[in-house]
C-alpha cells in the first residue's frame, strides 16, 4: 500500500542538497506538493496533462492517468482552479499524478459563468509567467488568495488587481503620480476643466505609467480620472476598498489596461482575456 | 525538418497533422504502410476518400450524416419537440447506447473554452437557436460534458435561452452506478447531494 500524504511532512526524503527547500523524494522520486490547477488538457484516450502551480515546485506538468473515464479516481479534483494536495512521481518532461486530495474545491468558480471567464484569465496568466520547477511561494499566495477572494467577494476588481500585482511582482511598477514622460508631477486633486497640461490622462505601457495632456498627444491609451484613482487604489495599499467597487465604466477600463499591462510584460497575448 | 525524400517525407507530414500523432509516430506509420501489402494501403486510402466524399454534416443538428439529413433528423418516430444538445457527434452514440432518448439532437461542433480563447460564435449557437421556433422545440437538454468546458458552455447556453421560453435542464451529475461512495470526489458527490430525489 502507498503512504499517503501528510500536509509538511517531509520524511522519507533524503536527497542531494537541494532536497529541504524542494522536498523532492530521491529515492522514489515520488514527491508530495499542494498545487492549484492552471488548465488541462486532453491527452490520448482518456488521459488529461494537467498544469499545475505548486507550493515547492513552480509550476509542474503532469499526466493525469484515465482521468477522462467516469470512474476515474481523480474524479473532478483536477479540474482548473482546483487547490490540492498530489502526489506525483518525477518523470523527465512530464510528471505523473499517483494521488489527489481536494484541499479547496472552488466549485462555485466554475459553475457560475461571470466568476469563471474572470477566474480563468488569472490561471493563464499564471500559467504564462510561472517558471517550470521552480519555487515561486510568492506567486503561489497570490494565486490562493485572489482565487479565495473571488469565490467569496465575487467582485470584478479581483482579476484586474491580480493582473496589476503580477506586473508589479514581474518588477513592472507603473508610475501613478507623475508624468511617465515628462516627468512633470500630478497636480492638486480637484476638478479638471480639461485645458491643465499637467493632468494626467492617459497611460502609456512603453513609457512605464501615466502620461499628462501635453505628453498624451504622442501617445498613450485615455484614461479617466476614476479608472487611475481605482489603479492607484489597487496598487497603493487600498486593494480592500478597491474591491467594494461595483461593476462599471472605471471597472472595465482598469481591466482592459490591467490585460494590455500584462501582455505587453509576457509579450503574448492573453486568450482567456477575450471572454472577459 | 525535412530528413526523407519526395513522397515518403510528403506521408510523414501528412500523418504528423493528425491529432494526437507526433513526428515519430507519423514516421513509425508510414513506414508500417510502405512495408504493408498494396491492397492494404489503398484500402485506407480508398476508406479515407469515401467517408469524405459521402459523409458531412447534417444540415440540421450537425451531426454526421451521408446526405443532407442525419439518421435522427429523418426518423419521423423522434420526438421533435425536444433537443438534446451535445459537443460531438460521438456524444450521441453514448446517448443512443443509454435507450433513454426519444428526442433529437443538436451537435455544438466543440464547447466554450476561455483558456483556448473558443468563444460562442465558434459553435453552432446561432444554428441552435434558429431551429427552436422552427420545430416548435419545448425543452432543450444540456448535456455537455461535465467539465470546465461543458460546464461553461451549458451556462452560456442556459442563460441564452431561458429568456426564450423554453424548458432547459441540465443533465444530472452523481455517482457513477456501481461504484463505491467512500471514492467519490467532493465536487461529484456534492453534486450528487443536491441532485438527489425523492423515492
Ligand atoms: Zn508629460
Ligand atoms: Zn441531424
Amino acid at each position: 500500500m502507498r503512504r499517503w500524504w501528510v500536509r509538511g511532512d517531509r520524511s522519507g526524503c533524503r536527497g542531494g542538497p537541494a532536497a529541504t527547500e524542494l522536498h523532492w523524494c530521491h529515492m522514489s522520486r515520488l514527491y508530495r506538493d499542494e498545487g492549484v490547477v492552471l488548465r488541462t488538457i486532453k491527452l490520448g484516450e482518456a488521459d488529461r496533462i494537467v498544469t499545475l502551480l505548486t507550493q515547492g515546485h513552480g509550476r509542474v506538468r503532469a499526466v493525469a492517468k484515465g482521468i477522462r473515464k467516469t470512474t476515474s479516481k481523480f474524479g473532478a479534483r483536477l479540474e482548473p482552479a482546483s487547490r490540492v494536495a498530489l502526489q506525483c512521481h518525477r518523470g523527465r518532461e512530464l510528471d505523473v499524478v499517483t494521488q489527489v486530495e481536494t484541499i479547496e474545491a472552488h466549485r462555485v468558480l466554475r459553475e457560475d459563468y461571470g466568476l469563471l471567464t474572470r477566474a480563468v484569465p488569472m490561471l493563464e496568466a499564471v500559467d504564462q509567467v510561472a517558471p517550470e520547477r521552480e519555487p515561486a511561494p510568492a506567486l503561489y499566495r497570490m494565486l490562493t488568495g485572489a482565487l479565495r477572494t473571488l469565490a467569496q467577494r465575487r467582485s470584478p476588481v479581483v482579476t484586474p488587481a491580480f493582473f496589476w500585482k503580477l506586473c508589479s511582482l514581474e518588477g513592472f511598477h507603473p508610475l501613478l503620480d507623475a508624468c511617465a514622460r515628462c516627468g512633470t508631477p500630478a497636480p492638486e486633486p480637484g476638478p479638471d476643466d480639461g485645458a491643465d497640461p499637467r493632468a494626467l490622462v492617459a497611460f502609456d505601457l512603453d513609457e512605464g505609467g501615466t502620461v499628462c495632456r501635453s505628453c498624451a498627444r504622442g501617445g498613450g491609451r485615455p484614461c479617466s480620472p476614476g479608472a487611475l484613482a481605482l489603479l492607484g487604489r489597487i496598487l497603493g495599499g487600498g486593494l480592500n476598498a478597491a474591491l467594494a467597487e461595483p461593476p462599471g465604466p472605471a471597472v472595465h477600463e482598469v481591466e482592459q489596461l490591467a490585460v494590455r499591462a500584462l501582455e505587453h510584460h509576457v509579450e503574448r497575448r492573453l486568450r482567456s482575456a477575450a471572454l472577459l | 525538418m525535412a530528413v526523407y525524400e519526395g513522397p515518403v517525407q510528403q506521408l510523414i507530414d501528412e500523418l504528423g497533422r493528425l491529432p494526437g500523432i507526433g513526428p515519430k509516430s507519423a514516421q513509425r506509420i508510414a513506414f508500417h504502410l510502405l512495408k504493408a501489402a498494396p491492397e492494404d494501403a489503398k484500402r485506407l486510402a480508398r476508406a479515407i476518400v469515401e467517408a469524405k466524399e459521402r459523409v458531412s454534416w447534417c444540415r440540421r443538428c450537425y451531426n454526421l450524416a451521408e446526405g443532407e439529413l442525419c439518421a435522427f433528423c429523418r426518423d419521423e418516430r423522434r420526438d421533435p419537440h425536444v433537443l438534446c444538445i451535445v459537443e460531438e457527434p460521438r456524444d450521441i452514440v453514448a446517448i443512443e447506447r443509454t435507450g433513454e432518448y426519444r428526442g433529437r439532437y443538436h451537435v455544438l461542433q466543440g464547447a466554450i473554452s476561455p483558456i483556448e480563447g473558443v468563444g460562442p460564435e465558434q459553435l453552432r449557437i446561432k444554428e441552435l437557436l434558429a431551429r427552436l421556433p422552427e420545430e416548435g422545440v419545448t425543452e432543450v437538454i444540456l448535456a455537455t460534458n461535465p467539465n470546465i468546458e461543458g460546464e461553461a458552455t451549458a451556462m452560456y447556453l442556459a442563460r441564452l435561452l431561458k429568456p426564450l421560453g423554453v424548458r432547459v435542464t441540465r443533465i444530472a451529475s452523481g455517482l457513477p452506478v456501481g461504484g463505491d461512495l467512500e471514492y467519490a470526489d467532493e465536487v461529484t458527490l456534492g453534486r450528487a447531494l443536491e441532485g438527489r430525489h425523492e423515492l
